[in-house]
């Protein structure tokens, strides 16, 4: 079980909590996760990646294990402890604006 | 009974503003999502429950939101709220907007100018103006930044772009305003399903008659000094536009400078500034039974935006411009330095016509005599983008 923790404002538009919780088949890779969270909450797409280009949204960060994950490839293998459920993929948005 | 329902679009949600007839007692709902910035919000003609909304974030791109029931509850289109996600990709597209520069049905994707003169790419950001058709809820038309017109026939699940006025062929020459390159008017010619009226800026106004597969610029009398050629075909900073539904063709501008008005459908355009303390502004509309009576709210300047003199007073000419009065009965008349955006003006069609309008202050402001008098509905919301108004009968 997958764990993510989505910022505030997704989680409105998702109506969860802060941490939702999905099954992903291996291999486990941001891409992998981001497809699966947006199949199980389709009014999330286009939110963190560009519906077109599947590039992350400028203002958003991935963090995983006090690690940044943003700039990895996204079919790098996700952290061990993510895949165990004992660390959940955290997705953040930039401090910005008022 | 009649009741009037007042759609605001705030920098940090909506609000749904309603009262009866008499438009003395208001009921507010809100915000309707909180944080975000909602640019439009609109009803359909056909079907006065169905609302559509642009929901947008530098975080998080642009959203496409719809009620069926008045502003009650929200969706994005394609995903029903509580309908379990069927098996396979996810079926929203409601918030694509993807650029049509396909050979079959499209224009190729060109730069536009950019603030330093070089060429830009075309880029879209977010949606500014959501206009629903006058006949099909199902059917309505986005218009977005960078500059194009879109249109949804399912209910905002889908869009495609009418390229036919992006790829027009003076899109090279277009430019951002302070506040982007946005298409920001959409006006539906009721006597004609064919003529759309649509305003971008920095490019000016256009016209299309076969219902969006060709466009004409109309910017014919316009004097743009802040533009190399300020009669050029296009390259106008049009504020905003507004016709009165009774009498298609007949059209008032408020260009960056210049209030303006058109009596041949955009092909001419006449100042009529007239005696305005300064004829800079965003907003522009008409009175909903009298065809030549006309509301602007004069801004300082285009370097201080806010109303003149301290004073928040809306004009109002019954002539169909050149002679304004001032209207000021219920405003504040000292130290009052708010903004009424483009979009922040709305009227309603009861007997005396309602006149509305928000402020980048959260105030929203109500006339139910015509604009004799005014009081404000709120005070305090966040800075308002947009406000629109049905009339429930």
């Amino acid at each position: 079980m997958i764990r993510i923790i989505l910022p505030p404002n997704l989680r409105t538009l998702a109506h969860t909590g802060a941490e939702v919780t999905l099954e992903v088949e291996a291999p486990l890779t941001l891409h992998s996760v981001l497809d699966a969270l947006e199949a199980r909450y389709p009014m999330l797409r286009g939110t963190i990646r560009d519906q077109v280009t599947q590039q992350r949204r400028p203002f958003l960060r991935f963090f995983a294990c006090e690690l940044d994950l943003s700039h990895e490839p996204p079919d790098s293998p996700l952290p061990e402890a993510v895949a165990y459920g004992s660390e959940p993929l955290i997705i953040l948005g930039a401090i910005a604006g008022g | 009974m009649s009741k009037v329902r007042v759609l605001v679009g705030t920098r940090k949600g909506a609000f749904i503003l309603t009262s009866d007839a008499k438009r003395e007692q208001w009921e507010v709902s809100g915000p309707h999502f909180a944080g975000w910035e909602i640019y439009h919000l609109k009803g359909s003609p056909a079907d006065s429950n169905r609302l559509y909304a642009s929901q947008t974030s530098g975080w998080f791109g642009q959203l496409i939101q719809r009620s069926d029931d008045g502003g009650k509850t929200w969706h994005q289109p394609g995903t029903p709220p509580g309908e379990l996600p069927a098996p396979g990709p996810p079926k929203s597209a409601s918030n694509k907007f993807v650029y049509d520069a396909s050979d079959a049905t499209g224009k190729q994707l060109t730069t536009h100018q950019w603030y330093d003169g070089t060429q830009h790419p075309w880029e879209f950001k977010r949606v500014w103006h959501l206009e629903p058709s006058l006949a099909d809820p199902d059917t309505v038309y986005a218009g977005v930044e960078d500059a194009a017109l879109f249109r949804s026939t399912d209910g905002g699940e889908n869009w495609q772009e009418l390229s036919g006025l992006r790829g027009h062929g003076t899109g090279p020459m277009w430019q951002p305003g302070a506040g982007g390159m946005c298409l920001h008017t959409i006006i539906l010619d009721p006597g004609n399903s064919q003529r759309i009226w649509i305003a971008i800026s920095a490019a000016g106004a256009f016209r299309t008659d076969d219902g969006g597969e060709t466009w004409k610029p109309i910017n014919r009398g316009l004097y743009s000094k802040y533009i190399p050629n300020p009669t050029a075909e296009v390259g106008h900073c049009v504020h905003h536009i507004a016709m009165n539904p009774a009498r298609p063709g007949v059209l008032f501008m408020q260009k960056h400078w210049d209030v303006m008005r058109s009596n041949d459908a955009g092909e001419s355009w006449q100042k009529i500034s007239g005696n305005l303390p300064t004829d800079f502004g965003f907003v522009i509309d008409v009175h909903a039974h009298e065809p030549e009576t006309v509301y602007v709210v004069p801004i300082k300047s285009d370097s201080e935006h806010y109303v003149h003199e301290g004073k928040l007073r809306v004009f109002r000419s019954r002539t169909g411009g050149n002679e304004w009065e001032p209207l000021t009965k219920g405003l504040p008349q000292s130290n009052c330095y708010v903004n009424v955006l483009r979009d922040a003006m709305a009227v309603d069609t009861l007997d005396k016509c309602g006149i509305y309008f928000g402020t980048s202050g959260g105030q929203v402001y109500a006339s139910a005599d015509a604009g004799d008098s005014w009081n404000p509905i709120v005070r305090d919301l966040p800075a308002v983008l947009s406000v629109e108004v049905q009339t429930i009968r």
